[in-house]
């Protein structure tokens, strides 16, 4: 009995770390790596939008077909943008040095960004660019989920310009934070709480809405960064494709050893007992 | 066939004691036969070492010991090896699993005294163990090359600086965690501490058979025999507890199989998601953390404001674990015959271990803090009265005891001192108040309390 609650006790323990976690709620990606319609649109999105500045350097293009679907001459034919050879890593072209003066820093690679940063954050990322008439920003978008980030709004083609409606501040709050994304029709909310004088919590939001719009529809967008991120998910830990598969075998055949060691076990044991 | 299989081993019994040690370890190794389920993870202790370094052999043979190539080569692992995912998955399982394993291994060696006369060296050896298995585990933590990688190696190596600068350049190498540190830890974590831990591993494994297991009883069996010898509750090891254990190496690979194949990262817990960025000395991450097998000690470093005693009490912490056969001196070995409120103490000792690692992994906010140092205080008393339970104490010396603790706790709290947290530190010595309370003060108007059951004179 013991050793069950021992074993509750630690599958339970993911959950708590988790809920440990704090910070801003994000809107959920939902990835599903077995999706490989969803992995082929958003590799596509990721070969003519990001590839440019981010590599995928661990990943190989071969690889990366047969793991969505695609034999190596549909991935030469749609997926190869630089001249690699479908055996290359997946780089770019972009020089460290070029980067560093365009950007002020040289974009990462992309490969285990998944693992890193989390789906959720990704796309909560992608979908929270908004126009930002600061001076001092370079490419006059900010970000909600990383603020003053050095990257431009790479998907502005796709999406359009979002433009923030900041919330009203209760009066007399002592501090704001931003708490949660919430979806709000074809808007996003950017909720926030504020800490009123008497202790208690007022709740209020700033609204990201389309400014101009871009080739997609707000639907639409969501649905290719969401294919995006699942593409960067499968990326981030291709083995993740096996791995459940191959576990539930796994344990299958470990459960009929325990049984047959146990039956071996009574068998000795039973001049003991 | 059957004679030529005889005549080899009797050709090698002639120049090698392949049948004496067989014997002596396995088939005429007399074990307890009432051995429960905390006896299985002495020997899943072992497995799992196995594991480690058959799977720390494969790594070996792809991952690069370089600032520039290390993160790589474990992407590389990850991706391009055949099988290379699952390798490294029960590897960094593996770690994790074996600090499981040898934590609930040393709380049974608590419960039943495992540590006391005559087995106070395999206590001691398996204490040496644990700590090689920290410096195992630390130094294996840096190879990745992640930024926790880094940035967990340059906070624990700053401690050895706050002792004595030179100490912590000596280890890193250089000034800075760096390709040189990189390529120490990786000689050390794959050749020294490796062939140390398995030298360790056997004297422990030695010790144990030169003086017999305890059991969950404590009592001796070797004290009740029969005409041949034989202990009376005695059961030859092999086959009686090798085919128990293989029972119990299977159930534990059901739930290390759950982990790898499942939640490899087990919630940030084993892996964490720092630790999937490559180290970069410019950019310090938010939250540096050790691994968790670690922050119980960590979080009594963090409670106490000033370093250096910090770091003291942090080193003390794992250092007073070796004394603790002659601090319990209190002749009932197993925790079933001992009074309720030595009962009561082991509980209290292992959640305050669990909470302290909580508390680790938390931001240092100012009450977890607080809470950190009183339950440090708990830490370090619980040794104390272990030793105080050791046998009757007089009024005198209870008395004796309860102020002496009194004096240096004011002392703490009085350079400690701040008016801003006079409230929480009020509140939170209710802590250490309530655990003297029970433990020393109450004994002394309830004896029953702290009165032991009779042994038996054999196991049950």
């Amino acid at each position: 009995m013991r050793s069950y609650l021992l074993g509750a006790v630690m599958l339970a323990l993911p959950a708590l770390a988790q809920a440990a976690g704090g910070a801003m709620a994000l809107v959920p990606a939902r990835p599903d790596v077995h999706d490989q319609p969803s992995l082929q649109n958003g590799a596509k999105v990721y070969m003519n939008y990001c590839l440019g500045c981010h590599a995928l350097s661990y990943m190989r293009y071969t690889r990366v077909g047969k793991d969505i679907g695609l034999n190596d001459d549909q991935v030469k034919d749609n997926l190869v943008l630089t001249g690699a050879k479908v055996v290359d890593e997946i780089r770019n072209s972009l020089r460290a040095d070029d980067a560093k003066r365009w950007f002020g820093v040289q974009p990462p690679d992309l490969s285990v960004v998944a693992r890193s940063r989390g789906p959720d954050w990704l796309y909560s990322y992608l979908l929270t660019f908004y126009h930002d008439p600061n001076p001092a920003r370079p490419f006059g978008v900010n970000n909600v989920v990383f603020p003053d980030v050095a990257m431009p709004h790479a998907l502005h083609a796709l999406q359009g310009v979002q433009r923030r409606e900041a919330g009203v501040v209760p009066e007399g709050a002592k501090s704001v934070a931003p708490v949660g994304l919430e979806f709000d029709g074809a808007d996003l909310l950017v909720v926030k709480q504020a800490v009123m004088p008497d202790g208690s919590h007022e709740r209020f939001a700033d609204r990201l809405v389309l400014e101009s719009e871009g080739e997609l529809s707000p639907g639409q967008y969501r649905k290719a960064t969401r294919d995006l991120v699942n593409f960067l998910t499968y990326i981030g830990e291709p083995a993740q494709l096996d791995r459940y598969r191959l576990g539930m075998w796994v344990i299958l055949f470990l459960i009929v050893l325990f049984v047959l060691s146990r039956a071996l076990y009574k068998e000795y044991w039973r001049d003991v007992h | 066939m059957k004679s030529m299989l005889t005549g080899l081993l009797e050709w090698t019994d002639a120049r090698f004691p392949l049948t004496k040690m067989w014997d002596e370890h396995l088939a005429k190794y007399y074990a307890p036969k009432n051995f429960n389920l905390w006896y299985f993870f002495g020997s899943l202790a072992l497995l799992v070492l196995v594991m480690q370094i058959l799977t720390g052999i494969w790594l070996t043979m792809y991952y690069k010991p370089d600032a520039e190539g290390a993160f790589r080569s474990v992407e590389y692992i990850m991706r391009e090896v055949e099988w290379g995912w699952l390798i490294r998955y029960m590897h960094s399982t593996g770690a994790s699993a074996f600090f499981i394993v040898v934590y609930l291994h040393m709380f049974r060696g608590l419960m039943y005294g495992s540590y006391k006369q005559p087995r106070e060296l395999i206590w001691v050896v398996g204490m040496l163990i644990y700590g090689a298995l920290m410096a195992e585990a630390f130094f294996g933590y840096l190879l990745p090359w992640g930024q926790m990688s880094f940035w967990g190696a340059q906070v624990i190596i700053s401690l050895f600086g706050a002792i004595y600068e030179p100490l912590a350049v000596w280890i890193r190498g250089d000034y800075v965690v760096s390709d040189a540190t990189l390529n120490r830890f990786f000689s050390l974590h794959v050749v020294a501490i490796p062939m140390l831990l398995l030298g360790l591993v056997a004297a422990h494994i030695i010790a144990l058979h030169e003086v017999g297991s305890n059991n969950p009883d404590g009592v001796e069996i070797k004290k009740k025999k029969n005409a041949d010898g034989i202990p009376l509750d005695g059961i030859p090891f092999h086959p009686y507890y090798t085919v128990k254990d293989i029972m119990g190496a299977v159930g534990f690979l059901i739930l290390f199989a759950a982990v790898v194949f499942f939640v490899p990262e087990f919630g940030g817990w084993f892996l964490e998601s720092a630790n999937f960025v490559p180290a970069d000395p410019l950019k310090t991450p938010e939250h540096i953390l050790p691994v968790w097998y670690f922050t119980p000690y960590y979080a009594i470093l963090r409670a106490i404001p000033d370093k250096i005693l910090g770091v003291v009490a942090m080193g003390a912490a794992v250092v007073i674990l070796f004394v603790i056969p002659w601090l319990d001196r209190h002749p009932v070995r197993s925790v079933r015959y001992r009074s309720s409120l030595f009962k009561l103490l082991l509980a209290v000792f292992a959640v305050t271990f669990v909470v302290l690692g909580y508390l680790g992994t938390q931001p240092p906010t100012p009450v977890f803090s607080e809470i950190g140092l009183r339950l440090g205080e708990i830490y370090f008393s619980f040794f104390l009265v272990l030793w105080y339970y050791s046998r009757e104490r007089s009024a005198a010396c209870t008395w004796t005891v309860l102020v002496f603790v009194a004096v240096i706790m004011l002392i703490g709290d009085g350079i400690r001192y701040d008016e801003a947290k006079a409230g929480l530190m009020m509140k939170s010595a209710l802590l250490p108040i309530g655990f003297y309370f029970v433990f020393v003060f109450l004994p002394m108007i309830a004896p029953g309390l702290n009165a032991s059951k009779p042994v038996p004179e054999r196991v049950t």
